[in-house]
């Protein structure tokens, strides 16, 4: 039963949670706001919030930046290429997990999440030692790599939960018509899992998309994604607001957008299926 | 039930994920062990030998070690306090009925969208600059002395900005967990003329309890390593120097690798007891 709700309670509400939600979103907002901006408007004293002249001039300033698309291609090569090498590795290791259980299956899932709470900070030398003697260091392949393993982990994780879900009942009758597991795998079960790849794709771009720890140690001028080209804002450039701001807002705005579809997914992706 | 043939299949499909995480998790690691028994300075000389506990002990006796402890306890707790607290108190919020719900759903979860540098760069000039930040001109506009955040507050600031990124993970999940109590119970209550403050006590809090052990676990094993985060603000000055963060120094600043890696391996054996307890929760559920 539904409870009567009164329109006063309901305004009350809603008044709150937009309150709380415009203050947890305004330093976004101020971000883009500022990109706007003049470099002058920018750090106006007292801050002007809407009524300013609107300007593109920061946007075409960062993109003549002669490096800004070689970032944004970067970020682009290494996220998509870590999210889909994972997918190939991860896609049969779930499909085998979750239709042909053996008694150790669990222990594998979780050690394969064991590995993923190791602290990068542990095994940042080895690391680095490796990619300079297979002369890795600042390649896109060798972060590609390196993004690749950390979020195998999840990739697997969150397949082996979506594919869980398909009833193995169906996989038995494909099976009995004789259909091989080549024909199997491509006619029965990739068309109901495809929901669940796209999902475990798009959390997983947004994560190699966003990750600051590899991203800024292992890379120098040729193989840096937006990550590292924002931390060179750190200083002196930060200062010019507009212009970090124009910055930013290019490096995040792909991502809340596909961040915004995946919001279902986030709970199931970092929870390792334990709340759903 | 799977042909034998399907079985050694599937084997097969297992074994590069496995092999690759195992080499991933088993050479990087089996390294830095190595290494933290060693006199180890690439740059002043190279490999200088086998030096047995030396560097564990010199890890931990250092003047930087403690305060790295403490800085490290006061992020992790400081976040972990705020980002419960008030994802309970917002995922509350977001569960009345109300106008606009998922919007201000999207709003709210935002934050945790935005890459780590470009937050903290974000935080650091155009709020918490002494100069020309938001938060001075809010200081000037009440007649306050503006602060000097990053070096003044310098951990509270971190926090802010921590908590700010992870705020919409915790609400996300206890929002979830909300969704699925059953509201026949709460009205049953309600009818019962139970109070909010011993609904919330005695049905809501109890029902969210795994949920918040979950945000716990797996934010504290984030949280320990955050990095970006203070290489973009402080560069671990003003008492911002978290274990994480001293690692990375000894390791690539300093390039003492021995030393570096004693504390990687104390790192590894922090992170492995707080993962024990997650393994346990997310194990229960894969029997379920």
């Amino acid at each position: 039963m539904a409870r009567a709700v009164t329109t006063q309670r309901k305004a009350l509400n809603t008044l709150a949670a937009w309150t709380v939600g415009l203050l947890i979103f305004f330093p976004i907002l101020w971000t883009i706001l500022t990109s706007f901006k003049t470099e002058a408007a920018a750090i106006a004293d007292p801050p002007v919030f809407l009524f300013f002249d609107w300007t593109t001039e920061n946007y075409s300033a960062v993109m003549q930046r002669s490096d800004y698309a070689q970032f944004l291609w970067n970020s682009i090569v290494i996220a998509g290429g870590s999210t889909v090498l994972g997918l190939i590795v991860a896609i049969p290791a779930a499909w085998s997990m979750a239709f042909v259980p053996s008694k150790r299956t669990k222990d594998i899932l979780l050690w394969m999440l064991s590995t993923k709470m190791l602290p990068a900070v542990g095994v940042l030398y080895p690391i680095y030692l490796l990619f300079i003697r297979l002369g890795l260091l600042d390649t896109k392949i060798g972060l590609t790599l390196v993004l690749m393993l950390i979020n195998l982990p999840i990739i697997v994780w969150m397949l082996y939960t979506y594919f869980r879900e398909i009833p193995g009942e169906i996989l038995e009758a494909a099976r009995m018509d004789g259909a091989s597991l080549r024909d199997e795998i491509l006619y029965v079960l990739t068309p109901m899992a495809v929901p669940g790849i796209a999902s475990t794709l798009l959390l997983n771009f947004i994560l190699a998309w966003n990750e600051a720890f590899w991203t800024l140690n292992l890379t120098a001028a040729k193989a840096a994604p937006l990550t590292a080209f924002i931390a060179s804002y750190s200083s002196p450039e930060g200062l010019f607001y507009a212009k970090l701001s124009a910055a930013s807002t290019m490096a995040i705005a792909p991502i809340l957008i596909m961040g915004w579809f995946s919001q279902k997914q986030l709970v199931r992706g970092l929870t390792f299926g334990a709340v759903k | 039930m799977a042909t034998q043939h399907a079985r050694s299949a599937a084997r097969l499909m297992l074994a590069p994920a496995v092999i690759l995480l195992l080499g991933w998790m088993l050479v990087p690691l089996t390294m830095t062990l190595v290494f933290s028994f060693k006199q180890y300075l690439p740059l002043r000389g190279g490999d200088l030998g086998w030096v047995g506990f030396e560097n564990y002990v010199r890890f931990v006796t250092s003047s930087a070690f403690w305060p790295s402890i403490w800085a490290t306890l006061i992020i992790v707790g400081g976040v972990l306090v705020i980002t419960i607290a008030f994802g309970i108190a917002l995922a509350l919020l977001l569960d009345q009925p109300m106008w606009g719900q998922g919007i201000v759903r999207i709003l709210v979860i935002a934050p945790f969208f935005v890459m780590p540098t470009v937050s903290a760069l974000v935080w650091k000039n155009m709020f918490m600059d002494p100069v020309n930040g938001l938060f001075a001109h809010l200081w000037q506009f009440f007649g306050a002395e503006p602060i000097q955040w990053l070096s003044q507050a310098s951990l509270p600031s971190i926090v802010l900005i921590v908590s700010w990124q992870w705020l919409p993970f915790a609400t996300l999940i206890l929002l979830t967990a909300i969704q699925s109590l059953d509201s026949e119970q709460i009205e049953a209550a309600e009818m019962d003329g139970a109070p909010w403050r011993s609904r919330f006590i005695h049905i809501i809090l109890p029902h969210l309890s795994r949920a918040i052990t979950i945000v716990l676990l797996i934010q504290t094993i984030f949280l320990l390593g955050i990095f970006a985060e203070i290489f973009v603000t402080t560069q671990g000055s003003f008492g911002t120097r978290t274990l994480t963060y001293l690692i990375y120094q000894r390791v690539l600043e300093s390039q003492n690798v021995g030393l570096g890696s004693a504390g990687g391996i104390y790192a590894v054996i922090l992170a492995n007891i707080i993962a024990i307890f997650l393994m346990r929760i997310v194990g229960k559920n894969l029997d379920a």
